[in-house]
């Protein structure tokens, strides 16, 4: 049987990591588009205040996109390395959209990113703005394959089980791209990361603002933010709007836990700004209701129903019989993988086979699927439940920051129309102090879609306990603990780098000497006299 | 399927080619960098001759790094049981490369941001180990899937990994990770003497020019060791390349110096070993005589040949099972389907040349050597 506690551990180290890589992902996204921006307006109007503007933000986007990097690499291979069955499940669908990711993206990204640092002396005006534009392409269609393997597992299309090779393998590649749930996360996802970078910069400026410091910088630097973070913002919202009716046609049970609606209502369904989960954990005895709008965000008409938590739970009591019938099936054809003869057997597997992930859940319960007890089927199926009360709260903070977003930087933006931006202090350290609330509304939503989409690690497909490697307890606690240990310990440094870095702000002496930059030597190792003959 | 232009089998064979590529592509690029890190505490004593040893490298080498990156993604998408089962049964290892691999971006990076001696130091050794440790724990890993690693396949195709950690580190393993190590440090010899000038690239000569030597006597005791010491595998069943995949379904058997016989079938092959020695040589060679980019190719050449070698001595084996013999993966029984070998050659025939070709821009703009002096023109530098 499958150890539980690897499993607890491996999603533990998986969660961790991602949200920890999440955290630099949206801020390399939006401010490399910030600076190109800028960087434009510096190539056509020529004034040097917005040259050292992207130079200054770009010092910043540097020390974020180092940790992007080091964060990255262990993204990239944590899937063999803890989720190895999933690995080889799905490997034939997922692994193709990471490749690309790094043929069409990271490469593009990576290889100009040195080129924006160093290349200011070397290249004319237009070559590195070309630089600039190039890394900010890299990083958004970055995101876009990425988003697309992440759709592949919360709507997987475009593929089918092949009980010879005993994995779910690619039939439409097309339907992988174009699926529609991995292109509304990728406008969302990415307009977040527009948001998270206009908040950076503008709430940094705020600060030089109430500091009396770099004035015309961050002036120029909110105007941007300001009208770039309008913009992000109302797509946030309205394409997050999106998120949520695709959701509901292939994560019904994601949406009605989210919204805890217990029961099926009537259509439409109301919309549930607040409540209070019953005595038991259960369904909420008190809520404040909003009629008819959780059916309009969710079905996008007055007459689609909601599906409720029970209703869905016994849909799944259904899907998971049908699964036994095709994991019974399935043995039948391994087994008569030799002689071949399994007609009837493929014939009712070519039936059944969509809901051998739900026969796959009473893995859990029993190694034999086929002979499950209704006891563990009902079991069974309330475990596609995914916690309801952590994602209803979620989604209403994701949510609420999403509104307070369009209203900060609608505000902002009336206020940079009328000149008064340094005009009212308070108001500038409001500006100033949102500056962790992207983070949160973007970690949320990463929680809402991954937590949400549980038991499944590919929805109906791949359960999660399922999809683990055989590692040993004592292999994750020590991978665990160095994350842990290395992770924390980089990011406080990088927070103080970038606060020293704020500190002395925009450089005025581009590309000269620094004054104070002597030759010492490092500690412990001797000098040798060549060494000042140095560049003859 | 019909309507894929070309058949399973050659497939398979252009994916195994071009994981080659994109292996020995990582062990060429980003062992300049790995290679200048490692010798970073040692050919570089000031700060001022680190910095301009950073400075060579920290414009390109993320993209370098990105080999790897793909390389990782490519197994994932072409090779997806090969993935499965060598990251996880390797899981320390790879746990202890990941650690030393995220030491990279944040030292090149935050190294320069404060005028500390042992915040510089720290940072230095922080380097030291980003390039150290990659390049001999992945050649150790070679090293262990030349040995076979110990693991199994149940029949609904689930990897169980018998073995632990420390027993990777065999002396012929240890050996491989040697020779991988002693590669990729006189890649980073070649690159710093052609570079830099003064003292800083004599003394890259000097340690390129020993390291050189060590790896050629190293990579000829590890052949003599596969030649005498080692079994090697053989798959006896009859093989076909189109079927549908499945490791199990095969008859192996192990043969004391088995991993010699494709030179034997394929004499062509023992191009790879050659060009490994001859590359090293003519590096020693060029670091002696002052050569720049010539030294470069030269290195570069060896690690090509090098790595040709285990994965040719290799064929047909990805990954062997030296508890499971005939569960071993080979690239015939451990592909992804048809289709999506097909579509990811198409997506990178496509992606590749650009790649090269902005790549090699790179790089020109950013020609020349690096001198203290013009670290001082660029507050971006590290």
């Amino acid at each position: 049987m499958i150890d539980m506690t690897v499993v607890e551990l491996s999603r533990w180290q998986f969660a961790a990591t991602a949200m920890y890589h999440f955290i630099f992902v949206p801020l390399t996204i939006g401010l490399s588009v910030m600076m190109a921006i800028m960087e434009s307006v510096y190539v056509m109007t020529g004034r040097e205040v917005w040259r050292k503007a992207t130079l200054f933000w770009g010092t910043l986007f540097g020390v974020n996109f180092a940790m992007g990097v080091a964060t990255g690499i262990v993204m990239e291979f944590q899937f063999g390395m803890n989720w190895s069955y999933y690995s080889h499940y799905v490997g034939d669908v997922f692994g193709a959209p990471l490749a690309i990711e790094g043929l069409m993206a990271f490469f593009l990204e990576a290889t100009f990113i040195g080129l924006f640092f160093f290349g200011w002396d070397r290249l004319s005006k237009l070559g590195h703005l070309t630089v600039t534009w190039l890394t900010a392409i890299g990083a958004n269609f970055s995101a876009l394959w990425i988003l697309i393997a992440n759709g592949w597992m919360q709507n997987p299309v475009g593929a089918k089980f092949n009980p010879d090779t005993m994995r779910m393998e690619v039939t439409d590649f097309m339907a992988v791209i174009f699926n529609q749930v991995a292109q509304a996360k990728f406008v969302h996802t990415v307009s977040a990361g527009y948001v998270c970078g206009a908040v950076f910069i503008f709430a940094i400026s705020c600060l030089f603002l109430l500091q009396g410091k770099h004035v015309e910088i961050a002036k120029r630097s909110m105007v941007v933010a300001a009208s770039f973070g309008l913009a992000s913002a109302l797509s946030v919202v309205v394409l997050g709007d999106e998120s949520g009716y695709v959701a509901t046609e292939h994560q019904k049970m994601k949406i009605a836990a989210m919204e805890a609606s217990y029961h099926t209502e009537p259509a439409p369904a109301p919309w549930t700004i607040f409540a209070l989960p019953g005595p038991d954990g259960g369904a909420p005895t008190w809520s404040i209701q909003v009629p008819w709008v959780g059916g309009l965000i969710t079905t996008r008409s007055f007459d689609k129903r909601l599906d409720g938590i029970e209703e869905l739970v016994a849909h799944a009591q259904t899907r998971i019989r049908s699964g036994m019938i095709a994991y019974d099936a399935l043995q039948e054809i391994r087994a008569g993988n030799v002689d071949g003869d399994d007609v009837d057997a493929r014939l009712v597997f070519e039936q059944h086979w969509p809901d051998l992930g739900y026969g796959l859940l009473l893995k859990k319960y029993r190694e034999d699927v086929g002979n499950a007890t209704d006891e563990e089927i009902a079991q069974a199926a309330e475990d596609t439940v995914p916690e309801v009360w952590p994602l209803f709260w979620t989604f209403r903070i994701m949510m609420g920051l999403g509104f307070f977003f369009i209203a900060f930087f609608a505000m902002w933006f009336y206020r940079a129309s009328r000149g008064w931006l340094e005009s009212n202090r308070p108001l500038l350290w409001v500006g100033f102090l949102v500056l962790p609330l992207p983070w949160v509304a973007i970690e949320s939503g990463w929680f809402i879609a991954e937590f949400g989409r549980q038991p499944w690690v590919v929805e109906g497909v791949l359960p999660t306990f399922y999809a683990a490697s055989g590692l040993h307890f004592w292999d994750l606690v020590i991978s665990l603990s160095f994350f842990t240990l290395l992770y924390s310990t980089l990011f406080v440094i990088m927070i103080l780098l970038m606060i020293k870095i704020i500190k002395a702000g925009p450089q005025d002496k581009l590309f000269t000497a620094e004054e104070d930059d002597q030759d010492f030597v490092v500690a412990a190792l001797p000098a040798t006299p060549a060494n000042k003959e140095l560049g003859s | 399927m019909s309507s894929i232009p070309l058949d399973y089998e050659t497939l398979r064979l252009i994916w195994w080619l071009l994981l080659g590529v994109l292996l020995i592509g990582f062990a060429v690029m980003g062992g300049r960098d790995m290679g200048v890190g490692a010798l970073l505490p040692f050919a570089a004593r000031t700060d001022e001759e680190r910095r301009v040893l950073l400075n060579v490298i920290g414009p390109t080498w993320e993209g370098n790094q990105v080999w790897l990156i793909l390389g990782g993604g490519a197994i994932f998408a072409a090779f997806p049981p090969l993935y499965a089962v060598s990251f996880s049964g390797f899981y320390l290892a790879m746990i202890v490369i990941l650690l030393a691999l995220i030491l990279r971006p944040v030292g090149f990076k935050f190294r320069g941001k404060i005028k500390d001696r042992r915040w510089r130091a720290t940072w230095d050794w922080a380097l030291f180990i980003g390039g150290f440790v990659p390049a001999l724990i992945m050649g150790v890993a070679v090293g262990n899937v030349l040995l076979g690693a110990p693991f199994h396949l149940d029949d609904t195709m689930r990897a169980f990994y018998t073995g632990n950690f420390f027993g990777l580190l065999t002396p012929f393993a240890l050996l491989a990770g040697l020779v991988s190590l002693g590669m990729i440090v006189t890649q980073g010899a070649a690159v710093i003497a052609g570079r830099t000038e003064g003292a800083l690239a004599d003394r890259a000569r000097t340690y390129g020019s020993v390291v050189g030597v060590v790896t050629l006597v190293l990579f000829a005791l590890a052949g003599v060791w596969v030649a005498l010491g080692l079994d090697g595998y053989a798959i006896t069943s009859v093989v076909d390349g189109n079927a549908a995949i499945n490791p199990l379904a095969k008859a192996v058997v192990l043969t004391r110096g088995g991993w010699m016989a494709n030179y034997g079938l394929y004499p062509w092959m023992i191009a790879a070993p050659v060009l490994g020695f001859a590359g090293l040589i003519a590096a020693v060679a060029g670091l002696q005589l002052r050569w720049r980019m010539a030294t470069l190719t030269a290195s570069s050449i060896a690690i090509f040949g090098i790595v040709s070698t285990a994965g040719l001595s290799l064929f047909p084996f990805l990954l062997p099972s030296s508890t499971r013999p005939e569960a071993s993966l080979t690239l015939w029984d451990a592909s992804s389907s048809h289709l999506t070998l097909f579509i990811m050659l198409l997506v990178t025939a496509f992606f590749l040349p650009i790649i090269l070709l902005y790549t090699a821009w790179v790089f020109r703009v950013m020609r020349g050597t690096v001198s203290p002096q013009s670290l001082e023109k660029n507050p971006n530098a590290y």
